[in-house]
């Protein structure tokens, strides 16, 4: 169960020249990067939507495309799911009809998926009788990634689905994603520069630039590392796994089980044991020579400082937890100041956390 | 038909149904090329694009009385075309209806084209590529998408081209001649009153029939054109 893309293709201003896998464990592998990078480009290319200059893209051990051979799958052929930005639906269909449009055309020995389960995962059992013309855009999301679930993909193609929608559509449709990657088994590639979406949903993350794979690996290990991008692109901080340990319903608290200490945020409605992922921004972070005693914060994490990138009058500070990796940003002033360099211990008080994404597996 | 008979004399009502009837066999055979010609202005590139949209239109701006006389030199039963279909076929067009359905289709071409052709590209690209990625070829495509799609335009050219068929006189009498019963369509048949003296009522009630067909064929364009766009959700 593996995807091995490699392409070179020149688009305008952009030479995109880029060679990642996805889909080695079952799971989301996010395409990250500010527009322009070739996220999109790469999408088209591997659902054979666009034939790139030079390329080959092999999908569980069958070549779809290689250049060098002149030989491409047509896309009706590849079986590759794409669940576009701008939904796709079928003007002239019902809901229902949109959605057994691929299931129709699946080969049988594709199992063919259970239509009912499907409906019920997304929510769609109201929507079946209606014309696309009369949905939300939210409701146009779910129903073009259950149209795309039921043609049995052999991977899924997400094309920056939420971009169009806004900040409550996007909350709506978010846990509707994230029971779809925990329930169906089938390799998503997730293309999208918004890192709240990738937190939430992505396992691996390939980081893209101006045409090129700049990074490539785990989600915690990619979104800690400062030198990736500087400026508007800077990610806003690092992602964590954490477990519920705890409740302290008095003060309205929940206490996180992360990276070997305990994290208190505000109290969050999910059950002792469960994982959720957390990000803690750059911003959120304070650096301290010696245990703070008396300060409001309640989260004081002991760390190392691995690396330090100067960034204006700012600093962003690479910290080495007992588990995983964060991110401060402060000041050159305070560099200087606590004389921090890579090694340096230090303590890492942390304002505020955002609570939020699947439990793994 | 019967109903009408109080209004209309025998050969108004024959000539009534021989226009009616050309015009269908014309609209009806012109509607897969039109297809096939508006498809290929809307999706294709191709050196001399300019040229072959040029030939189409030619009959929207050439004189009628022209385009019977290039009928007529080409189908004719003496000229190699006209010869060779009336041998092999037993094909004859000239001072046939079919002549004036065919001199009626080659006239009317365009109406279709242009209307189906504008549905075409008024389809979203991106519609036919998620249909690609969810597993339909070229032929499926264009049955379960672009067809459907395109309904709109497709009854709109039937219409007008229809409607244009029922007024078509110039390419008819030179072609096919203005023969009764079986070319002398409504305008042949209201020339032909006008010619003969005393026809004058019956020039009248030609027109006004004229002006009927054409005011129900309006109204009828519009409420199927209103309820295609609704069944294809637009």
């Amino acid at each position: 169960m593996s995807a091995d893309i490699a392409l070179r293709h020149r688009l305008g201003d952009l030479t995109l020249d880029a060679a990642f896998g996805f889909g080695e464990t079952p799971g989301v592998t996010a395409l990250f990067g500010p527009s322009g990078a070739g996220k999109s480009t790469i999408i088209h290319a591997i659902a054979g939507l666009l034939r790139p200059d030079q390329g080959r893209i092999v999908l569980h051990g069958e070549t779809l495309l290689d250049t060098a051979r002149g030989f491409s799958v047509p896309a009706a052929a590849r079986r590759i799911g794409v669940v576009f930005q701008d939904a796709r639906l079928f003007p002239h269909l019902t809901v229902r009809a949109n959605l057994l449009y691929g299931w129709r055309r699946a080969p049988i020995r594709a199992g063919g998926q259970n239509i009912d389960g499907v409906i019920a995962l997304l929510g769609l059992e109201t929507l079946l009788a209606r014309k696309p013309r009369t949905l939300s855009g939210g409701e146009k999301s779910r129903v073009a990634l259950a149209r795309a679930l039921l043609m049995s993909p052999r991977a899924l193609l997400l094309d920056e689905p939420l971009a169009a929608l806004d900040a409550p559509r996007k909350a709506e449709i978010l846990p509707y994603l994230e029971r779809t990657v925990r329930e169906t088994k089938i390799p998503m590639l997730y293309v999208s520069h918004a890192l709240d979406e990738v937190a939430r949903l992505a396992d691996r993350m390939v980081v893209l630039n101006a045409g090129r794979v700049v990074a490539e690996g785990s989600l915690f290990d990619v979104t800690a590392r400062l030198d990736l991008f500087t400026g508007a692109h800077r990610l806003p901080g690092a992602v964590l796994e954490a477990v519920i340990a705890g409740h302290d319903m008095a003060h309205g608290l929940t206490e996180l089980a992360c990276a070997g200490e305990i994290l208190v945020v505000p109290a969050i409605a999910r059950a002792v044991g469960d994982k959720v992922r957390i990000r803690i921004d750059a911003d959120d972070v304070m650096l301290a020579r010696a245990r703070p005693e008396s300060v409001s914060a309640n989260n004081v994490l002991p760390a190392r400082i691995v690396a330090l990138r100067e960034d204006g009058p700012n600093a962003d500070v690479q910290l080495r937890l007992k588990e995983g990796y964060l991110v401060a940003r402060i000041t050159r002033r305070s560099v200087e100041r606590l004389a921090l360099q890579p090694g340096t211990e230090v303590f890492a008080l942390i304002k505020s956390v955002t609570v939020g994404g699947r439990e793994p597996g | 038909m019967a109903a009408m008979e109080g209004f209309l004399t025998g050969a108004e009502l024959e000539a009534l149904g021989l226009s009616l009837r050309i015009a269908f066999v014309a609209v009806l055979v012109d509607l897969p090329f039109a297809f096939a010609a508006a498809l290929l202005l809307a999706r294709r590139n191709f050196p001399g694009k300019a040229l072959v949209d040029g030939a189409i239109h030619l009959p929207l701006v050439l004189p009628p009385v022209a385009l019977g006389y290039l009928l007529l030199v080409s189908f004719g039963t003496r000229a190699p075309l006209g010869a060779f279909l009336l041998e092999h076929f037993g094909i004859r067009f000239v001072f046939s209806w079919t002549g004036a359905a065919l001199a009626s289709a080659v006239l009317t071409f365009p109406f279709q084209v242009r209307a189906i052709r504008l549905s075409l590209e008024a389809q979203t690209p991106g519609l036919a590529e998620a249909a690609e990625t969810l597993g339909a070829g070229a032929f499926d495509r264009l049955v379960s998408l672009h067809i459907p799609l395109a309904a709109p335009g497709i009854l709109a050219g039937l219409v007008t081209a229809f409607a244009a068929c029922l007024g078509e006189f110039g390419a008819i009498i030179t072609f096919v001649s203005n023969i009764p019963g079986e070319t002398r369509t409504i305008p042949l048949a209201i020339y032909t009153a006008i010619q003969t003296p005393g026809g004058e009522a019956a020039a009248a009630r030609l027109a006004a029939l004229s002006i009927g067909l054409a005011l129900g064929g309006l109204v009828l364009a519009d409420w199927v054109g209103r309820r295609t766009r609704t069944f294809i959700g637009q």
